[in-house]
């Protein structure tokens, strides 16, 4: 009962970042709902790992954590610099 | 005993569901890049790290609370690291926050480091790697 409605909240939450995520007018809008999406999933994994008993999907939630940071990073670098190499022609090496 | 446990488990997670749908409700009504971010950052930090807290409540002295506990500290390491990634972006792209007039002059320092970090122009071409 209290698993199924904290996954209900955020089964809600999930369609409304999705909805910034289409509409979102700069991309950074879609990144930002992209992660938030991302982070609403291992949360989801993790409630649901609880809904049906098996506690074992908290070890897919942790590798999910690990890859949406991964992917919010690279993306946001990729967007700002065009590429995830350091920036070129100078010797600055960036910050990220 | 058992009861207290549930009790307290149970409001957790209900304030964990309720941070995260006002954080979506804010990302969807907020005006600007940076507002949204902040509305995003309440779901993912409070709304996470309140339901993960009301899980480890339910599973009690086990390693399912250690995992939950490493995947918090993880979190709460990480979202806030990637937030300030995409937000430095946005500012470097020339978004500038939405604001009612005494702003500070922000535009210094977003020109000064999009020159810093801008790629070279398109018509050069691009030096060969160093390796």
């Amino acid at each position: 009962m209290m698993f199924g409605a904290a996954a209900a909240a955020v089964l809600v939450t999930m369609s409304l970042a999705m909805v910034r995520a289409i509409k979102g007018p700069t991309v950074y809008d879609r990144i930002v709902a992209a992660s938030n999406f991302g982070t609403l999933t291992v949360v989801l994994i993790a409630v649901y790992g609880f809904l049906s008993g098996r506690p074992e999907f908290l070890d897919i939630a942790l590798v999910y954590a690990l890859i949406n940071f991964i992917g919010a990073i690279a993306v946001s670098k990729f967007v700002q610099f065009g590429g995830v190499q350091r920036p070129l022609g100078e010797d600055d090496p960036g910050d990220i | 005993m058992e009861n207290v446990l549930d009790i307290i488990s149970w409001g957790l997670m209900i304030c964990g569901g309720a941070f995260s749908i006002i954080g979506g409700i804010g990302m969807i009504r907020l005006p600007d890049v940076f507002s949204r971010m902040h509305a995003a950052s309440v779901t993912e930090t409070m709304g996470a790290t309140t339901i993960f807290i009301g899980l480890m409540v339910q599973a009690g002295w086990t390693l399912t609370t250690v995992k939950l506990l490493l995947m918090l500290i993880f979190m709460m390491f990480t979202n806030p690291t990637a937030t300030h990634a995409i937000a430095r972006a946005a500012l470097g792209e020339g978004l500038v926050p939405l604001s009612d007039g005494d702003e500070e002059d922000l535009s210094d320092y977003v020109l000064a480091d999009t020159e810093m970090m801008a790629p070279e122009p398109d018509d050069k071409e691009p030096e060969p790697s160093k390796t």
